[in-house]
């Protein structure tokens, strides 16, 4: 099992983060990465066991089923049902918390997942640093403009 | 009534690891806390078993005793419960909990607690945790992590976590023979994994000294062997730290003098017992150019000189590095402090510094200057050497002090008990390295240093950066005496 732990201090407060991020379709908005996205079977994107249907910009295709969302913890945990990265069992969790000292956020984006042993360096880095920090990172250049 | 429920959190500016070797441990907070002015575990116990009893006296008066319910190395968190206080928080429970902020390698600190209050007392107890400890807390423990002051450094439980890293290229000043500035040529060296006992450090700032040049010309060749790589200080950030090594940390910015040459490169392995934190208010720039000088005008004024109100002392060269931070700070103690200079132009920046009287000139001619202002000097700090005997041995006072600092018109010749007799002189030949032989003098000679730099006794110098590749041209500036400020060689 390969575990995979980013995290980074945002300078809005966990509110104004988690209202951008609460979403499960929303990443297109918030996450360059991301191409477009839509909940299936119609479903709101607030219910636990909804799957949402994404594309990346390089055109892959992943399907992620959410898992837990707490408006009362800022977390939300899903798993990946399918991807072209090569991952078995993962599941990753999404998590904020407010930072009272100047009124910020501290997020967190952690994942678990199996893969064949000659790939965890590979997928390790780009988990964690191609999506989840280039996430934070969008997220910390959105807020800086409306502070 | 009802529960109340506390929670305040900050980012730290430092490693996770570096913060839980101060938090972990159950009985520190006397060390860092304000709130706490005495701790001590119950019963003998060690302050990492579950279930000890920390007694606090607080500043206040308040005793408050309490127990570790869980901690974790594996999750960086602590929990205890108050069992015993004179102040009135019941059923009280607090977590401290530690994260990684992998971006920027700082630390996220979380302090939660619950506890019930007597009514009425709810909000002020609830503002007392959460300002009086909680926040005070933080504010205390980055102070203490950013000072960390020699005999409060917290010497971690947990093993820090070395790079444990491979060799790294570097560049790298080069002497192949002595003589002339163009001798030195920039090389690539490759430098090793640190070894137990030292520190690599990825060198930001350079710091050149006049030392530097009598070592480049082969005046002791002992020191600097061919080749070799001249230098005695320099300030820049820890890369990874050798084996046994648990005062510093990957992260942690650090200047060092060294008695062996060789700072004049990127990176590099030096014994931890060289360096010293350097304080959030001081630039690397500013430490690398400070160190050898400050700790030389430390031990200069303070240990040979004993300089105090009205003490007389005759400071050559005044307009140089030392010079000037020797002028300041002999002034500020209420010294009278004469310099020779050899311009008009270092006249004015010896009285900029604090010299009260300046004597120009080139051809070594002051005794009868420093007789006619104040009857001779109790300390002459002498680095002109050999071409000034003379003129050094009648400026000196009755009972003076001639402290042979360097030597730039040659080796002093012939300095016989019996010549000393003749006005009950005192001669020293200091070398600065003997001042600082253990890391505990080292950093109380830069808190010094830092201390007079915040209250202005002292002043940062003007720094001239060269790049490394240019240390040539630095020292061309250095030996043209030209230069009022600190010469510093940065690497990148």
């Amino acid at each position: 099992m390969i575990q995979v732990y980013t995290s980074s201090v945002i300078d809005a407060t966990a509110d104004d983060v988690w209202s951008r991020i609460r979403d499960f379709n929303a990443l297109p908005i918030w996450h360059p990465s991301i191409a477009d996205s839509r909940i299936e079977n119609n479903q709101p994107s607030d219910r636990i066991g909804c799957v949402r249907y994404f594309h990346l910009r390089d055109g892959g295709l992943i399907r992620e089923r959410l898992l837990a969302l707490s408006d009362y913890d800022f977390t939300c945990s899903y798993s990946i049902l399918e991807s072209p990265m090569g991952v078995e069992n993962y599941v990753a969790t999404l998590k904020l918390t407010p930072v009272t000292d100047g009124g910020r956020c501290f997020a967190e984006w952690s994942a678990e997942f199996d893969c064949a042993a000659s790939r965890e360096t590979e997928l390790s880095q780009m988990i964690g640093q191609g999506v989840f920090q280039v996430g934070f990172d969008a997220l910390k250049r959105y807020f800086a403009t409306r502070r | 009534m009802g529960l109340q429920r506390v929670v305040r959190s900050c980012i730290v500016d430092a490693p996770i690891e570096r913060v839980w070797a101060v938090l972990r441990d159950f009985n520190s907070h006397d060390q860092w806390h304000t709130v706490v002015a005495q701790s001590a575990i119950e019963d003998n116990k060690t302050s990492d078993r579950v279930g000890c009893v920390r007694n606090f006296t607080l500043a206040d008066g308040n005793h408050v005793r309490e127990m570790l319910l869980s901690l974790s190395d594996k999750d960086h968190i602590s929990t205890y419960t108050i069992v015993e206080a004179t102040v009135p928080l019941m059923r009280y429970v607090a977590t401290v909990t530690l994260k990684p902020v992998t971006d920027g390698n700082r630390t996220f600190w979380h302090w939660v607690s619950t506890f019930e209050a007597p009514v009425g007392m709810e909000r002020d107890l609830r503002d007392m945790v959460a300002h009086g400890v909680y926040e005070a807390g933080f504010a205390n423990l980055k102070n203490y992590l950013a000072l960390g002051s020699p005999s409060k450094a917290p010497m971690p439980l947990v093993q820090p976590v070395t790079n444990s890293g491979a060799a790294i290229e570097a560049p790298a000043i080069r002497l192949r023979d002595y003589g002339k500035p163009s001798e030195m040529q920039l090389e690539s060296i490759t430098v090793p994994p640190p070894a137990a006992g030292q520190v690599r450090i990825r060198q930001t700032a350079v710091g050149v000294n006049y030392f530097d040049v009598y070592l480049r010309k082969g005046w002791m060749p002992d020191f600097l062997p061919l080749p070799g790589t001249p230098g005695m200080e320099a300030a820049g950030e820890v890369i990874d730290v050798g084996p046994d090594v648990t005062s510093l940390l990957p992260g942690d910015r650090v200047v060092y003098m060294c008695p062996m040459p060789g700072s004049y490169v990127g990176i590099r392995n030096v014994p931890v017992a060289c360096t010293t934190r350097i304080p959030p208010d001081v630039r690397d720039e500013a430490a690398a150019a400070l160190l050898l000088k400050g700790v030389t005008a430390d031990y200069l004024l303070r240990d040979l000189g004993h300089v105090k109100s009205g003490t007389r002392v005759l400071i050559h060269a005044a307009a140089g590095g030392v010079g000037q931070l020797v002028s300041a700070w002999a002034a500020s103690m209420g010294a009278l402090v004469v310099g020779t200079v050899s311009t008009p132009e270092k006249a004015r920046i010896a009285r900029d510094h604090g010299c009260h009287h300046v004597i120009v000139g080139r051809h070594y001619q002051f005794s009868q200057a420093i007789q006619t202002i104040c009857q001779g000097a109790d300390v002459v700090i002498d680095g002109l050497g050999n071409a000034a005997r003379e003129e050094n041995f009648a400026a000196l006072a009755r009972c003076g002090h001639w402290i042979s600092l360097g030597q730039a018109s040659g080796p002093l010749q012939d300095i016989s008990p019996d010549w000393l007799v003749q006005k009950s002189l005192t001669f020293s030949r200091p070398v600065a390295f003997d001042y600082v032989a253990t890391q505990a003098a080292l950093n109380e000679r830069a808190e010094r240093i830092w201390q007079a730099l915040r209250s202005g006794h002292i002043r940062s110098p003007e720094v001239e950066l060269f790049a490394l590749r240019d240390a040539s041209l630095a020292h061309e500036r250095l030996e043209s005496r030209q230069s009022a400020g600190s010469l510093v060689l940065r690497p990148a």
